[in-house]
């Protein structure tokens, strides 16, 4: 679950706040856009949810962490919960599929077993059975943002956030992966995906949160909201 | 901690050395060129200073005694002479044995075998602890009754002196100088290695990786490569040494400079060399991820 209360980010040096008093809760299994044009906060929200960075005022929980006080060693311990899904995808080029994925496990120290039985689980998942040993490069952008997301669903976090997951891909890989979320989210994971592709947020009936300027313009149900996407 | 996590994170500290088999070449050739740079410098003062401390071993002072004495009160004075400050040692040299050392100087020893032994004095050789003490001691060995003359050699001393703390100040300015260099070079080259690893660092934050957990491939990738390279840097050192001392150091070259043989550095070059690379390729790996792990 998350909750932000009034949170407020100024960035050293910044004439104006990246995030001014922002309200936002998301609840266990929801699915949810976040859109908003280029500066309005939205990857300000990412770095939040991540610990990336640390909110000048307000209150912040993710999944039972209170990202105000957290100690720098509690960190790790908070993204473990989460699966962080990048538009770049962020592999690890010299690992294969397998090893990229595998790597997750071996970080919260999960036995050589658990691996064997858990990754080609994932794989599969994700429609990439068969593909455990060749290595990034050797994929296409959509497969290599396949293997991104079961990275990050190999510890089976309570929640995925993925930020602009779709912007590399065509249209039709973007909504395979769009479906592929929906699925995971159908499995009982929170999905968080930050998205300015209005086709895709029209294309699914889900909880549209809306920023603009570091503030909160529209919260919507079922593909609802007062804000026009560029 | 799991040991299987352990083996992990070992087995990745080797694997990222051929992984980034550029960058782990580069790592090791500048520590062996560093440790060798500022490891032949030291050896060539270590050498000088050996020199200069054998010739200091050498310095003798010649203390003559009175002609008017017998051989047995000169050889008494050996208690007074011994007791005087700054004396290490005091050798009795009669009138014989000083012509024959006479004698024995000279190719041909029937030119001098005529003289008598009464054209010489008795005598004392005195070698000193101290020899930057030398005019006092003189002075002191001249006071002493029976003593007729002393030969004073304190100018040379001098001049020995001198040379050994020119030569240790030039040594230690360029060796910290090297350190200095070598620092600045390795400390940029481990730079260089780890920005190319900083997209990898952040994957592995991201997917929660703890700071241990990425800093330890990191060090055990330091350690074997200082390792590799001070090891490296030795064996490469000891064969320069053995080069210069057995094809250089030859003829005349050989007996005015006495090489200490490199058997006897050895095990101080090793551990000092095995002891730099570990420490530079474990605090460098250290120090050149920090910035990235603050995420």
């Amino acid at each position: 679950m998350v909750n932000l209360k009034e949170v407020t980010m100024c960035y050293p040096g910044a004439d104006k706040p990246a995030l001014n008093e922002l309200d936002l809760r998301i609840e266990d299994g929801e699915f949810v856009f976040l859109v908003g044009p280029s500066g309005s906060g939205k990857t300000t929200i990412i770095k939040l949810l991540t610990g990336e960075i640390r909110a000048t005022s307000g209150e912040l929980d993710v999944n039972g962490f209170d990202l105000q006080r957290i100690k720098r060693n509690k960190l790790p311990g908070l993204r473990r919960t989460l699966g962080v899904i990048f538009q770049d995808f962020r592999l690890i080029d010299n690992k294969t599929v397998y090893d990229n994925v595998a790597f997750a496990m071996r970080i919260v120290g999960a036995s050589g077993k658990e691996i064997k039985q858990r990754v080609p689980y994932v794989l599969d998942l994700v429609g990439l059975s068969g593909c455990e040993k060749r290595y990034p490069p050797e994929l296409s952008g959509g497969e290599q943002q396949r293997v991104a997301i079961a990275r990050a669903l190999v510890n089976n976090p309570s929640m995925i956030i993925a930020d602009e997951p779709t912007g590399n891909l065509d249209p039709v890989k973007s909504l395979e992966l769009m479906f592929l979320l929906q699925k995971i989210n159908e499995l009982g994971t929170t999905v968080l995906v930050v998205t300015h592709e209005k086709e895709l947020v029209d294309a699914f009936s889900k909880r549209v949160v809306a920023i603009n300027g570091g503030s909160l313009v529209s919260d919507g149900m079922d593909g609802y909201y007062s804000y026009e996407i560029e | 901690m799991k040991l299987n996590r352990i083996g992990f994170l070992i087995k990745e500290g080797f694997g990222n050395i051929f992984t980034h088999r550029f960058m782990s070449f580069a790592s090791v050739t500048i520590i062996v060129a560093c440790l060798l740079i500022m490891g032949s410098f030291t050896l060539v003062a270590i050498n000088i200073d050996a020199v200069i401390t054998e010739l200091e071993h050498q310095s003798e002072v010649m203390a003559f005694v009175d002609e008017s004495l017998s051989e047995k009160k000169a050889r008494a004075l050996e208690t007074e002479l011994s007791a005087a400050a700054n004396v290490r040692e005091v050798k009795f040299v009669s009138r014989e044995e000083a012509r024959d050392n006479y004698i024995s100087q000279y190719e041909d020893p029937t030119i001098f075998e005529d003289i008598e032994a009464k054209v010489f004095r008795h005598r004392y050789v005195i070698y000193l602890d101290d020899i930057t003490q030398m005019t006092e001691t003189v002075d002191a060995v001249r006071s002493i009754s029976g003593i007729a003359d002393v030969n004073d050699y304190s100018s040379i001393e001098e001049g020995f002196v001198t040379i050994r703390n020119v030569v240790s100040a030039i040594s230690l300015a360029l060796i910290v100088l090297l350190l200095v260099v070598s620092v600045f070079i390795m400390a940029n080259t481990i730079k260089l290695a780890s920005f190319t690893r900083r997209e990898e660092i952040a994957i592995m934050k991201i997917v929660g990786a703890s700071n241990w957990f990425i800093r330890f491939p990191f060090v055990v990738e330091g350690l074997v490569l200082g390792l590799l390279g001070g090891g490296i840097a030795f064996g490469l050192q000891w064969g320069l040494y053995d080069l210069v001392n057995t094809r250089i150091m030859t003829g005349l070259a050989a007996e005015l400079f006495q090489v200490i043989p490199f058997q006897v550095l050895l095990i101080p070059v090793l551990s000092i060399y095995l002891v730099i690379g570990i420490l530079v390729g474990i605090f460098g790996g250290n120090i050149a991820i920090r910035n990235y792990l603050k995420v």
